[in-house]
């Protein structure tokens, strides 16, 4: 059986707590077995991203030591697995070794789903959906994720609904958000202006999540937003769940 | 030039706030430019192009001392007069010296950045000289008593009533009138500006050194003419547009007009090699070449951050920029606005000055794909957020929350405290009514919801 380290990031242990536990039952149904480290906090990129290397690399460090071993370690997150697999090994500079050997095993969930377990198809608990798809920036550009995630939803019988801003970053951007949060939330205006009424918004990426939750909730949207790993749990359920399945 | 770059929080602000209709234009027309760029870079071997034309110019930059002085040699034996500016003032100041020499009353100019970033209108101006901008968008914003808002669409902030009605009131045209009965007023104008001009100021795209050419595109014509009819052309150059061969006009005219409008080339592309000889029917007597420092051969020493200096002045990267979109360039508060303004305002202006610019994204890495000379803009950002947090020039409040908030991540206990504090927290705090920065997120989204529990609980009393 294949064993994973799941990093829950910070955002998700505080945030997306359901989803989370929805990327483990996922995981479960699939055999891997999962383990939480339990020493685990967050990765440090928001102090990378503004600049405070010395905080981030005490956080890389720790989260370094926590993920010890040789288990991939697998994470809800586009953002937060950049700043492991991208951003570590930038950040160490004596410790060359231990950043880059967890660089080398972090996985997003959905990459890790179709790169290393190569599912094609978690089931189709998601038939008539019709779903909107944020790539979330750094997902997209530093670790190219970019066909996993849509294919896992489509294979699950989603609609992946065309979106002329679905690659356009959602504005939320770590320190950004609250440095300038008037640009920020125009960011994320114009990614839900554009929105084509889906059943559903999802992303890799929970900061994208909270920031369009958030803003699409203070306008009077309605928009409902489910982090990914929640969508491909809905995905897999129905099918274990029928007889014969 | 008046730079405000320090201010860009609060313009930025302003704009979004005061002027909505300013963020619906630059978005279209930012969008318009980069879907441009997508076709112009898809019917070629981009990669092949932006790899090539990215090793010349690191091959021009890192010999730049030899390339200056063959072009200054070449320069000069074509006729041309070759003058040295350490700083924008001191460009401003030969610029004005000329046009004091020359008896200059008119002056009619071409686009270029490095104008506004040497401040020459004013100047000029100060001297009780009429300056005329004739690129249509440029005449547009100074007519506005603007600064333009894009490296090539210096009016792009601005709507088509904007110009109905600026029109109307400068140049008496109908307030209904049809865009081309706008851009014949403006021509009607600038003609005549072009007929009393004494001196023509425009900047370049390349100075080949092999040859001394001054290599200008363009689309409306009006370079041609400012470098053809008035009797003095003045070309302002940045000391890092040096090609060193040619030949090698031909592809960056191609790459330059496809990274800025997908344009296979510009409609006008002039090739200057010095003042009018006996056999040419046209062109101005003198050429005087401007050679710009500004904080160039400092930036070169950079080991960080010199790759900047590759920068065509495209646009593209503010076309690919989402944080661009919302507000324009006037937010930036300098000449040059979005992922290239934002690496070039420390460098250029300055750490204290400029040192608020290169917060002004989010690292989302749009600009890279889009740069025909492949800057590592991001990468670039990153540096100078580095180093202006090393340098203190972040705020006091953020320096001190960075500790706390590595101190509580590299403790699992402290974070667990945190997180049981985070779920017991009285609405007004959690509504952002108590701490700063709370508040600059809870404003713009709401109160903060954290689950229920987090999921380390969950995982604690095991997941079913």
């Amino acid at each position: 059986m294949l064993r994973v380290s799941l990093f829950a990031t910070c955002l998700g242990d505080q945030f997306f707590a359901e989803s989370v536990a929805d990327c483990v039952r996922l995981l479960r149904s699939l055999d891997v077995d999962v383990s939480f480290p339990a020493g685990q906090t967050c990765c440090g990129q928001p102090a990378w991203n503004a600049g405070y290397r010395e905080e981030a690399l005490a956080m890389a460090r720790h989260t370094v030591r926590v993920f010890e071993g040789s288990a991939p370690v697998v994470l809800p997150s586009g953002s937060c697995a950049a700043m492991l697999r991208v951003f570590y090994p930038q950040l160490a500079e004596r410790e060359q070794d231990g950043f880059t050997q967890l660089a080398q095993r972090t996985f997003e969930l959905s990459e890790f789903l179709v790169k290393v377990l190569g599912v094609t198809t978690l089931g189709d608990g998601l038939r008539g959906m019709r779903v909107a798809y944020h790539h979330g920036c750094h997902a997209l550009r530093e670790l190219g994720v970019e066909k996993e995630p849509t294919a896992l939803l489509a294979a699950a019988g989603a609609e992946v609904v065309p979106w002329i801003a679905d690659r356009e970053c959602c504005g939320f951007g770590g320190t950004f958000a609250v440095k300038h949060p008037s640009v920020s939330a125009a960011m994320a205006d114009r990614k839900l202006d554009t929105l084509p009424s889906p059943d559903c918004l999802t992303s890799a990426d929970g900061g994208c999540l909270l920031q369009l939750a958030g803003r699409s909730r203070l306008r009077g949207m309605s928009v409902t937003v489910r982090p990914l790993a929640s969508l491909l749990w809905q995905a897999r359920q129905a099918s274990l769940s029928r007889p014969g399945a | 030039m008046s730079v405000e770059a320090r201010a860009y929080g609060s313009r930025a602000l302003a704009i979004l706030r005061d002027t909505p209709a300013m963020r619906d234009s630059v978005t279209a027309g930012a969008l318009t430019l980069d879907s441009a760029r997508r076709v112009g870079y898809a019917s070629v071997d981009i990669e092949s192009w932006r790899r090539w034309a990215e090793q010349v110019k690191n091959h021009v930059l890192t010999h730049l001392d030899r390339y200056l002085l063959q072009a200054e040699d070449r320069l000069r034996a074509n006729g041309a007069s070759v003058h040295w500016a350490d700083t924008p003032a001191d460009a401003a100041g030969i610029v004005s010296d000329l046009a004091r020499r020359h008896g200059v009353r008119t002056v009619v100019k071409g686009k270029s950045m490095l104008s506004e970033e040497v401040g020459v209108n004013a100047s000029l101006e100060a001297m009780g000289i009429d300056v005329y901008e004739t690129d249509l968008g440029e005449y547009i914003i100074q007519l506005l008593g603007e600064m333009p808002s894009h490296i090539i669409a210096p009016a792009i902030h601005r709507g088509l009533d904007d110009v109905r009605a600026l029109f109307h009131e400068r140049l008496d045209t109908p307030r209904d009138a049809a865009p081309e009965v706008l851009a014949a007023a403006a021509r009607r104008v600038l003609r005549g500006a072009f007929l009393a001009a004494d001196m023509g100021i425009t900047g370049v795209n390349f100075l080949v050194a092999e040859t001394g050419t001054l290599a200008l595109v363009e689309n409306e014509g009006n370079i041609r003419l400012t470098t053809t009819m008035p009797r003095v052309h003045v070309a302002l150059v940045g000391i890092e547009k040096l090609l060193p061969r040619f030949d090698d006009l031909a592809t960056f005219l191609q790459l330059i007009s496809r990274a800025a409008t997908g344009q296979a080339i510009g409609t006008f592309v002039s090739l200057i090699q010095g003042p009018r000889t006996a056999v040419d029917v046209d062109g101005p007597d003198e050429v005087h070449v401007v050679l710009v420092d500004g904080g160039r051969s400092a930036l070169l020493a950079d080991p960080e951050a010199w790759e900047a200096l590759r920068c065509l002045r495209c646009g593209a990267c503010l076309n690919a920029c989402p944080v661009f979109r919302q507000t324009g360039g006037h937010a930036y508060g300098w000449a040059y606005s979005g992922p290239i303004g934002a690496i070039l305002a420390p460098a250029l202006l300055g750490m204290e000055e400029g040192g608020a610019l290169p917060f002004a994204s989010t690292l989302c890495g749009a600009c890279v794909e889009a740069c025909p000379v492949r800057i590592p803009i991001p990468r670039l950002l990153h540096s100078w957020r580095d180093r202006l947090a090393d340098a203190r020039l972040t705020s006091r409040g953020e320096r001190i929350g960075m500790k706390g908030y590595a101190r509580v991540m590299t403790n699992p206990r402290l974070y667990r405290l945190a997180s049981l504090l985070l779920r017991r927290l009285p609405g007004p705090v959690r509504g952002g009514r108590v701490t700063p920065v709370l508040k600059h997120w809870t404003a713009w989204r709401g109160a903060l919801e954290p689950s229920t529990r987090p999921f380390h609980e969950l995982w604690r009393d095991g997941i079913t």
